[in-house]
Parts: C-alpha cells; structure tokens; sequence
C-alpha cells in the first residue's frame, strides 16, 4: 500500500469538501482496502465517512426502506424492519462475503463500486431503489453504467439507498466457488409497476432481463419459464463459467427466486 | 496412568498458542537493524534477460542495496539444486536446466526470482521495486503437459524438453499378459495442477553476525537441517558449522516447504553481504505463483483382466510436468514415489510403467501432501471402476476378487508389504457406508430431482521414508533416517530433541505421549525441541508421513537407551545387578523386593556423581556422569498404511454442482498414539482431497499466466463443501518400526480423489476429469444428454 493521508470526516459537507481529483472515500473498505494493498489503487487522500451520522440506520415507511449509506451488511441483514418489509434483501445482505466482510462491508460502499458480481447492485435495479447523493437523487436504472462505473461525479457521496417495497421477491444468488461473489445472481421482484428480473455476475455490468420479466408479467411462475432460451452472446466467459452455461444458471436461478419468492 | 498414554485422545499441548495467537512464526521475528527484502518477479514465463537496470531504482528513499542474477555470479553462489538422480531406461542420466537462485540469462516462469531489493521497509523497497527496470525478449512459452515434448526446446541441450524417460517393471512380461488377456480396459486421466496454499505464507530472515562470522536464517522450513546442508553445501552461502537455520512455529507445509527455495538462498546471502539483517515475507499471490505446485500429471493406463475378473497386468504411459525446473524432490515424486504404488492393494503379476518428465514455463511442481501416491491411487482406482462397469461385475467385488492377502507380500514392482488386512477395512466400510442400501438412497435423491452416485477407493501408501540404503541405491542424495536425543535433566524433568519438524502434525503432543509411555514421566514433564539446527541433532525433517514412523522410533529408541542406563545406575544404588533390575511405570524395582528408584531419582543422581561424606557416588565404575542419550534410527523398510473410502455425491442436474453427502473411511494406520490427532490428519487429508477432486485447479493460460493466482479464482474448499466425516480404523502393527505405527498424515489426500470421482462418475454416467467442477459436469451430462438423443 503507497503511503496516503487519512481525513475522518464527521459530516457529508466536510466530507465532500475535502474531496478532491486524487482522494476517495472510505467506508468499510472491503475492497478499497485490498485494492490498495495490491496497488492497484492509490490515493493521495482517503476520507473516512463511516462515522458521519446522516449516513447511518433503516428507515421503514409505508413504500420504502431506506437505508444509510453506511449501513453495514450485518445491521440490513438483522434488521427486523428490513425482515419484514423486504426479506430478500436482508437474506441478500446475510449471504455476502463472511461475517467479517458483513460486519465492516456497508451497503453504499458496495454501491459506489458497482462491482460486476456484487449482489447489492441487482436489489437497486429490481427494486426500482432510488440513490440519494451529496447533491441529487438518481434512479437505479440511471446509476449503474458500467464495470466499476457508475454516475456519481468526482467527490458525489451517496447518502442512503431507497428501496421500494415489493409485493413480492426473492435474491438467487449462484455463487463463483471461489470467490463467493455472484457467478450469477438473480433479483426477482413482482412490484407493483410489473415484474423485474435483474442479474449480477453474468455481464460487465448488473442488467435487467426484459424477456424474463414479459414471460412472468404474464405468468409469475417457474414453470412459465420452461423451454425459455437466454440469448448468451452478451455474457461472461471466463475460467469458471462460460457464456452458455451463465445462461443456464440464469435461467435456473430465475426460477429458484421465482419459486421461493414471498 | 502410563501404560494408558499411548492410544488415548490427548488434548494437543501446542494448541493453547496458536488459537491465542502466541505462537512465533517467523514473520513474528524482528530483528534490531533488520532491512526488508521485495523480490522482482519475472511477468512473463519465457524470456531472455537483456539486462536490469537498476540505476534509478538503487536512488530511491531507504533502498540499502538491490542484487542481481549478475552479482549471484560475481560471487559465485550455487544454483538451486534436484536432490534425487533418475536414470532414463537408455542408461542417460536426468537432465537439468541450471537453476540460479536469481536468474541471469533467462527467467522461465511468471514469478521466476529477477534481482530483489533490500530497503529500510517493506513500502519502500516495494516502491523502489517499480523503478527497476528490467529489459525482456519475450518467448514463446510452453505450458501445455501434453505438449511440452512437441514444442521448442526451453533449454539448450534438453531435447523435447525431456528431463527424463523412465520406465520400472518388466515391460515383455507385461505385453505377454495383455496378449492374452480376456479384456483389455483403458482410461485416459489427468491429475490435476494443485497450489499448496499453506495458511502461513513462506518467510525467511536472515542475520549475520561479522565479529563471530556466524549466521542464521529463520526460515518457513518442513526441515531445518537439511535446508542449512544444501544452502551451504550445493548454494555455497556459509560453512555449515557457523550457519543456523530455525524454523521456528511453521504455519502448514503439505510439502510445499520441504525445499530451500531461491528466497531462502538470496536472503541468507543478502544478509551476509549488507551485515544486516533482513527479512522477506511472501505475499499470497507470491505465494502462488512461487511456492512448488503438485501432481500434473497426465495418463494413458490399461487393465488385462481375465472373465473372471482376476486382473493378471497393469501397462502405464504417464507424463509428468516439473514445470520451468527440477525441484530438490521433483524427480523422485513421480517416480519411485509414484510407479511402485500403482499396483494398489491388488495383486497383480506384471505391470509396466513408463514416465516421461517434462519441463514447461510454469511453477516448479514437486512433492504435495501425497506425493505420487495419490496420481498412482487415482490412477489404479480409476481404472478398477472401469474395469468392473465394463464387464457388469459389482465394484466392490470386483476389488475383493483381486485384494493381497498374504502377508509379506512382495509385489511385482518394488514393496515388500510386510503386514495387512484387506478385507478387514474394506468390509468394515462397506458396512459403515452401508453399501447394500445404496439403491435406496438413490431413489430418494431421484425424487428430488438429484442424481446420486457411489464411490469406492481403496489406497495403499508406502510411508515412513525410508530405508537409507534403499533409497540411495535408486538414487536419493541423502539417507532418509532420523534422529532423537532424550536428555533427562537434573530434576527429572525432559527435553527431547527431534530431527522431525512440527507444523501442524502436533509432534509436542504425540512425542510426548511415546516418551511419557516409555519412561513413566507425566507429559507436564516433557518437553519437545524441534527446528533449530543449534539445539537438536541433524535430522532429515518432516514429509512422507516420516515423523511417527521415523522420527518417532528414533525416539523411542533413545529411550530405551536410558532405560538401560538407568538400570545399571540403580541396580549400583540398590546394591543389586542390571539383570535384576525391571523397569515399569517410572520406578527401577530389584525383582522380587521392595527396593526401587524412580527414573526421577536416577537422573538426579547421574547428574551428582561425586562422594559427600559418607554419601557414596551412585555412579557405578566406568559409568559416565548425565542421562542423556541420543538415537539415529534408520527403518528396515516402508510402512504401509492402507485404507478403503467409500463416499457419495448428489448432482444437481440443472447446475452440475455435485455435493459429497456422505463420506466413510477405514483406514489401517498400525498403531494410533494419539487417536484424535490421527482424526484431524484424516479431516485435513479428506478437504485436501476432494478439494481436487471438485474445486482446486491451477490454470495457466496459453502465455503461462498464471489466471487462479489468488482465492478470487482458485476454489479453496471451505467447510460447507463437506459432510459430517465417518471415521474408523483397522489396525494390522508394521513389522518394520517398533512403534508398530504406519503413518496417518497423507492418506485422507490420497484415497479420495477417486472416491469422489469414481461416485461422481457412478452418479453422471459419463466420465470427467478432475476437477469436476460444475460446468464441467453439467457439460458431460448435456453433451451424454445429446449424443443419446442423436443415437435415438
């Protein structure tokens, strides 16, 4: 790890003010931090934001379950509020990394990020999840926009994440053997807009398969699904999954989280 | 409460440090003065060094020096050395590339060791590192086993890139049989690529003191001993007698660090030369791309069997990849490791092995827990299954039909098994997997859309290395004997010195329950010295499941040695004779009286000779003061542990993810000294082997990259990956040691690669090769899926 200079801020205005071309924000650092090591990034500045109040804590209301930024992994996979309201996310938040990863790993983090086989990405999309910021709100569906790219501007810090509560839903998550990470993850959602079916791990980016979700629109059951065929041209393939069998997992794992969806 | 010690589940002694983090390892050491080392690696697998330019770099903050492969040569530090020579079946001696520990003219691997940089830190010597700068011409580079002896020759003077063609067993007996054979069976199998991946990566330290001349290197070492031998002996470094090599607490080894490796060699040398000390730290993917892989193997085998299912000949063509160079024990492993145990626990009249050892730009590949025992007992396992499928006879019979089951049994190839009984575990595990209800349970899986399979193996292993006058006469470069020291001290208490190296096995616990046993000293009493070259006896360290066997009856034998002191001294105190003396549970007693001395007494006494008034010395005439004695003990012969797994696996139709749901063992290990120590052995063994089985794969890529280079690629098992294990044993004691133990620490390694496999297959129906991963099997029952549908 290159030598850098560690800031704590105690507030989102601190925070971004001290924000500048060669710093970045820390919050758990489950990947930062071993990016770093590996030097495959380096910072002159590294703010830490885990301690700013307004970017903590799972507020429930009646549509929407917003939680802070901060949040860790372990807090949205206890929370009863989060049990209750949208159990497929607290199960998501319980199966990502280790408990040591859950218990330092925080939800805007892995947002910000927007790793290709992160699991949190595919909750935003197929829970139409709106992204509060520093400056703005943006829509899942405007956020994601690429491997490790999203919409945040230089020195933007998300603030909290707000899911919209489904009817229905459930997250299959077909774990890489390796790494854990999705090696295909699959978040099925019926909201009350229609069904979404959004999937990590396949492509460079998290994605929604619109044809999967015409299918359920019409028949939310895994057996409307049989006989389907996933157009694998645009999908992974590397040492652990090639194209056509990330296919087949997406088309299993749809109907594994249509089945156990509730 | 002695007679009990061995055999009883003792508690592990050294188990309170580490899982409180106490234990020292060497990364723990620091040193007053101490400098940091960071290793330039070569990125590419083949190139040729046009040169280092280290200007810029050398002007960094902290840097203190950077050395080359130039300055290995300017002061003429010997190259890394193969400790075992093979003879090919023409009469030509191995060849071997020159393995400099930094290379020179030409890096022929991707983490092949360049030059390393020594600064005040670790950071800066990393920075400085990145100003190094090194000029390749790129090569192509060969990395594929099978097609390393059509490809350019890496090395100038190695044809084929053939390090050497060797054959055992008597090849016109062999094609006899198979002329006549009933049915000839044939499988085509790999052995996969595995990266050791022991918890503590390697380190080493070293430190020189130039007022005394004397050196030391702490070192990550399975054996201390032999690490200073070779570093000053073959390396050149430092005379052996002013240099000490401590491996002190060693976080897992599975063979991987049996071998001084360059870093050892550069970081001795480096301290010697600066006068500092300086320490190096392998980082994980280091550690991957550097650490000796195992197995790589590839295997065309073929089976005559006769229509009633006797198999009467075993023919094996086997390529095996050493990777860019030939490791200190690379020869020997898929060798006189590997060809003498392909017969398994079968007797089989003739068999023929031939085994090509190529090199190819990939890590260097040398001994992984097993050690050619478990390509043989896949291999032999493997091809038992397809035998039996073949001619519609049932698996486990078919085995039954052909067990050894004569003991001494002298096989056709090369061991005299001095004890067995075959039968025994293999009945007992078919009972304790319950064999016979095997349909049952397959029906249920089908219910759930699972398809349930079975597998059997059953293993042989040739441990306790070895008889030093046989394995210098097939060309060991060492006598593979050990060595103990028993010193009692004055108040009874006891050190012992072992040239065996604990890390992980729990020698502290096990050793002192055989010293406790003999001598009837309680274990709080004991001590166990291990991994210094300045406290114990030169000793030939820890691998080949050795410790026990060897180390162990070292010993004991040092034991016995005091006991039979003890009896002179006290048979003097006693005013009685060593004839009348016994020894039983700590006290010397004058047969058929109540005069006696403890063992306690007796040391005290050795240790004051002299007179005292009217005190009389308790020393007999021409007894020497002390209770110390010391034991080499060199084995008769191999021991020969031996086993039968029985497992099974579901198969996920719609994924390929196989699950292992059961796993049963009975293995034959002689006599347990410390049943639950021998019971993590089998658990560490098993994870390691179906580990291979299912998820752990070294891939290279057509350029020698190294792709699984770090756990976000290569599948390290993990505990939700296996059942709840069922462990029995059988016990037949070896004849060859007098412990009557067989060696415990490889089998789970070695007996279940195709256990799972064999079920794996049983559950698909169609072959695959390790590892079978979920794509893979998924493919194979797709692509038999298919070809069913095109027959149709």
């Amino acid at each position: 790890m290159k030598a850098f200079t560690y800031h704590s801020a105690s507030s989102v205005k601190e925070a971004t003010k001290l924000a500048s071309g060669s710093s970045a924000y820390l919050s758990g650092g489950m990947t930062m931090l071993p990016s770093m090591k590996m030097r495959l990034a380096s910072y002159k500045d590294i703010i830490n934001v885990k301690d700013i109040k307004n970017l903590q804590g799972i507020k429930v209301s009646g549509k929407t379950v917003k939680i802070g930024a901060a949040t860790k992994h372990a807090d949205v996979a206890t929370s009863k509020d989060v049990q209750k309201a949208i159990p497929s996310l607290s199960s998501l938040a319980g199966r990502i990394g280790d408990a040591q990863v859950r218990n330092r790993g925080t939800i805007g983090g892995s947002i910000a990020n927007n790793d290709p086989t992160a699991c949190y990405p595919s909750a935003c999309l197929a829970l139409n999840a709106i992204i509060h910021t520093s400056g703005r709100t943006i829509e899942a569906e405007k956020f994601f926009k690429g491997m490790f790219e999203t919409a945040l501007k230089k020195g933007e810090l998300i603030t909290a994440i707000e899911f919209e509560i489904p009817e229905k839903s459930h997250y299959f998550k077909y774990p890489n053997p390796a790494s854990r990470y999705a090696m295909v993850g699959v978040y099925v959602a019926k909201n009350k807009s229609g069904v979404q079916v959004a999937i990590t791990g396949a492509q460079s980016s998290v994605y929604r398969e619109k044809n999967l979700e015409k299918v359920l629109n019409t028949n939310f059951s895994p057996s409307a699904l049989d006989g389907i065929e996933i157009d694998a041209s645009q999908l992974n393939s590397d040492i652990h999954a090639s194209a056509e069998y990330r296919a087949s997992l997406i088309l299993s794992s749809t109907k594994k989280a249509v089945e156990a969806a509730k | 409460m002695t007679s009990s010690m061995i055999g009883s589940k003792v508690e592990r002694t050294e188990d309170k440090k580490f899982i409180t983090g106490k234990g020292r390892y060497t990364a723990d050491i620091t040193l007053h003065g101490q400098t940091h080392a960071f290793f330039i690696r070569s990125p590419h697998a083949r190139a040729k060094i046009k040169k280092v330019d280290i200007s810029k770099a050398e002007k960094a903050p902290g840097v203190v020096t950077i050395l080359t492969g130039q300055d290995i040569v300017n002061d003429k530090i010997g190259g890394l050395i193969a400790g075992w020579k093979i003879v090919s079946k023409d009469g030509t001696d191995m060849k071997l590339p020159a393995h400099p520990p930094l290379a020179h003219e030409q890096v022929n691997y991707v983490g092949d060791h360049v030059a390393v940089v020594i600064a005040e830190t670790y950071e800066q010597a990393k920075n400085a590192g990145e100003l190094v700068n090194v000029d390749y011409k790129v090569l192509k580079a060969v990395v594929d086993t099978a097609g390393a002896m059509n490809s350019e020759a890496i090395y100038e003077g190695i044809d084929k890139n053939l390090c050497f063609d060797w054959e055992l067993g008597d090849k016109a007996k062999t094609d006899e049989a198979f002329a006549k054979a009933d049915r000839v069976v044939q499988i085509n199998i790999n052995n996969n690529r595995l990266v050791p991946n022991a918890m503590e990566p390697r380190a080493s330290i070293g430190d020189y003191n130039s007022s005394t001349n004397d050196l030391t290197l702490y070192t990550t070492s399975q054996n201390p001993h032999l690490t200073r031998l070779v570093i000053s002996a073959f390396n050149g470094v430092h005379p052996e007698h002013k240099f000490r090599v401590v491996a002190p607490d060693v976080g897992g080894g599975f063979g991987s660090k049996i071998y001084p490796y360059a870093e050892d060699v550069v970081i001795a040398w480096a301290a010697k030369k600066i006068e500092r000390p300086v320490k190096w730290v392998c980082e994980r993917t280091d550690s991957f791309l550097s650490d000796c892989h195992g197995r790589d193997h590839i295997t065309h085998a073929e089976l005559a069997v006769q229509n009633d299912g006797k198999v009467i000949g075993l023919r094996v063509d086997t390529i095996a990849n050493l990777g860019g160079y030939g490791s200190l024990f690379a020869t020997v492993t898929p060798t006189y490791l590997y060809a003498p145990l392909i017969l398994g626990l079968y007797d089989i009249p003739v068999a023929y092995c031939n085994v090509k050892a190529v090199f190819t730009n990939t890590a260097p590949v040398d001994a992984y827990r097993g050690a050619g025992r478990p390509e043989a007992t896949y291999l032999i396992e493997r091809i038992m299954d397809q035998a039996a499928r073949e001619m519609g006879i049932d698996r486990a019979e078919f085995r039954k039909k052909n067990f050894i089951r004569k003991f001494p049994h002298q096989q056709c190839l090369v061991h005299n098994i001095d004890s067995g009984d075959y039968d025994a575990h293999f009945d007992k595990a078919l009972k304790l997997a319950d064999y016979n209800g095997f349909a049952k349970r397959r029906a249920k899986s089908e219910a759930k859309g699972k398809l349930r399979g079975i597998g059997i193996s059953t293993y042989i292993e040739a441990c306790g290395i070895a008889p030093s006058s046989v394995v210098m006469s097939i060309g060991a470069g060492v006598g593979l004997w050990e060595s103990a020291e028993v010193r009692f001290n004055a108040t009874g208490n006891i050190s012992v010195f072992t040239g065996s190296h604990s890390h992980g096995q729990g020698h502290a616990t096990t050793f002192a329950q055989i010293v406790a046993d003999k001598l009837g000293v309680p274990m709080d009493n004991i001590d166990l010295v291990h991994g210094d070259t300045d406290k114990g006896p030169f000793g030939m360290g820890t691998y080949g499941s050795r410790s026990l066997a060897v180390g162990g009856s070292a010993i004991s034998k040092a034991c016995d040695k005091i006991i039979e002191k003890g009896k002179k001294v006290a048979a003097h105190m006693l005013e009685s004779t060593p004839e009348e003396v016994d020894f039983k549970e700590g006290e010397f007693i004058v047969r058929n009286s109540n005069k006696k001395k403890t063992i306690g007494e007796i040391a005290f006494a050795c240790y004051l000779p002299g007179t005292y008034g009217e005190i009389k010395s308790p020393l007999p005439e021409g007894v020497e003061p002390g209770l110390k004695e010391t034991a080499f003990y060199d084995p008769i012969n191999f021991s020969f542990p031996a086993g039968s797994h029985i497992c099974e696996v579901e198969v996920d139709k719609e994924t390929g993810e196989t699950k292992v749901v059961t796993y049963s063992c009975v293995d034959d290990f002689g006599n347990l000294i410390n049943p639950m120590i021998v019971e993590g052995q089998v658990h560490g063994g098993l994870a390691q082997g179906i580990g291979q089985a299912l998820y752990e794969n070294t891939h290279y890529d057509e350029s020698g990259q190294l792709l699984t280079a770090s756990y976000m690629d290569y599948t390290m098992p993990r505990a939700d990956n296996f059942p709840e294990f069922r462990i029995e044993y059988t016990c037949t004691p070896a004849t060859s040691n007098p412990l009557g133990v067989k060696g415990c620490g490889e089998a789970g390694a070695i007996a279940s690669p195709p256990c799972v496999m064999n079920a794996v297959i049983d559950a698909i129906g169609t072959d695959v090769s390790m590892p079978a991963t979920a794509e893979k099997v998924w493919k194979a029952i797709n692509n038999k899926t298919k070809s069913k549908k095109e027959a149709a």
